[in-house]
């Protein structure tokens, strides 16, 4: 049970963490520009990012 | 996970994408270049601009607007006056042959509001741009080309969901973004299509649920006449059809002060959808970054120009309302523009990826099936 638990947290602890990042900086430019603009920047980034290196390497 | 378990989880993420992959390749082709529709109307020519004239130069009364409108365009009657956010001088007018013609056979120009001369918005009317938003939108099939599009999108959010069950199997021994390059083409384009479908989660099924919730736009609106405006202008159901109507000049006015705070995004005139046959509706947006989006209608009586109603909100209006930015990534400045590209280019390799890698696999299974019946 507990081998599980921490199996699947190995398998979806970055993706969660990256959807969760997503997530917040899509609702943040919502509710402003500047600051809350740049939170999308970083949410949408990162899965921009992780996608590319894998294409390019 | 059990085996049975995942061959099911697999079965439906093999049919869901596979047959809503030709709608959204197609929905992510067409989607790409509208993302910078501004830039490419700028680019081509198509964006309206308006005169060089000192900053102080007083505006137009609205209803010399509507004059300077009717002129331009004889014979057709006013839609839809829309303010443009990037330039306060300019009024969108809408104008069609009656007041209920249906949006794509309407007539789209700017009205300098100085000066009332007419500037043409070639590419809200036809051309390139309008092709690819009609595709995108309901390719060219009006309402039922909606509804398809809006099912598709229903396949592609399952599709994802069964995607991110099966992708713990798959990752279950290799560490995250993890991608064998070494190894055979199947086995990389495998790690590519997990690692990008699992990292663009969250992007995909946002503008996937968006996508859902615009293309059901015309039952929304639909609902909301039946539901919300019907019971605003129940007083007026057997009032006889109006012969004239009173000048639109004072209605920003009376509809601010009818709703202290918020700003004038466009108004219908009667006998649109947006509208009742003896309104004006001033749709007023909130102040606030994220109120903008949400649209409350003050309706004044199109003969005596009295208030009588302003228009709750909705959910399924604000829903759809708040749909519009997150579908399109206009809200977030350019760098969320260019974002919103890769992913959606992301998003084509994604599925192209589903495909090859379906077609691999049926080609290995076939020569184990033969096998089998020869046997």
């Amino acid at each position: 049970m507990k081998r599980k638990a921490s199996s699947l947290r190995s398998v979806f602890g970055m993706p969660a963490l990256i959807a969760l990042l997503g997530a917040a900086g899509l609702f943040a430019a919502l509710l402003g520009d500047g600051w809350w603009d740049a939170l999308a920047w970083i949410g949408l980034g990162l899965p921009a990012w992780y996608s590319i290196r894998g294409v390019c390497r | 996970m059990k085996s049975q378990t995942i061959r099911r989880w697999s079965f439906v993420h093999t049919w869901t994408s596979l047959i809503c992959t030709v709608f959204l390749l197609m929905l992510a082709v067409t989607g790409l270049p509208l993302i910078f529709h501004h830039e490419i109307d700028h680019l081509l020519g198509d964006a309206p601009e308006l005169k060089e004239m000192p900053a102080d130069t007083p505006k137009l009364d609205l209803q010399q607007l509507v004059l300077k409108a009717q002129a331009h365009r004889p014979g057709e009657v006013m839609q839809y006056f829309g303010w443009d956010e990037d330039d306060s001088n300019g009024v969108v007018a809408i104008m069609a042959a009656t007041a209920g013609t249906e949006p794509n056979s309407s007539h789209t120009f700017m009205l300098d509001a100085r000066t009332g001369d007419a500037v043409e918005m070639p590419s809200a009317n036809g051309g390139f741009m309008m092709t690819m938003l009609r595709l995108h939108v309901d390719m060219f099939a009006g309402l039922p080309g909606k509804l398809l599009l809006a099912f598709m999108g229903v396949l592609f959010v399952v599709a994802i969901i069964s995607g991110v069950v099966l992708y713990s199997p798959f990752m279950r021994r290799l560490k995250f973004a993890t991608v064998r390059h070494e190894k055979s083409r199947r086995l990389r384009w495998l790690d590519l299509h997990n690692l990008i479908g699992i990292v663009t989660l969250t992007w995909a099924l946002v503008v996937g649920v968006t996508g859902v919730i615009s293309a059901l736009s015309d039952l929304v609106i639909a609902a909301w006449r039946n539901d919300s405006l019907s019971a605003m202008v129940a007083p007026y159901r057997d009032a006889p059809p109006l012969t004239a109507l009173a000048p639109v000049s004072r209605v920003l006015d009376i509809a601010a002060e009818a709703a202290p705070g918020m700003v004038p995004d466009f108004i219908a005139f009667p006998g649109t959808r947006f509208s009742s046959e003896h309104h004006y509706a001033v749709f007023m947006k909130g102040g606030t970054h994220l109120t903008a989006h949400l649209l409350t209608p003050v309706l004044i009586d199109a003969s005596t120009l009295a208030v009588t109603a302003v228009g709750e909100r909705p959910w399924y209006m604000d829903a759809m309302g708040l749909s519009q930015p997150l579908h399109f990534g206009d809200y977030g400045g350019r760098p969320m523009q260019i974002l919103w590209a890769v992913l959606d280019v992301l998003t084509i390799i994604v599925l192209g990826s589903g495909v090859y890698l379906w077609v691999v696999r049926r080609r290995a299974a076939v020569p184990a099936v033969q096998a089998e019946v020869a046997g």
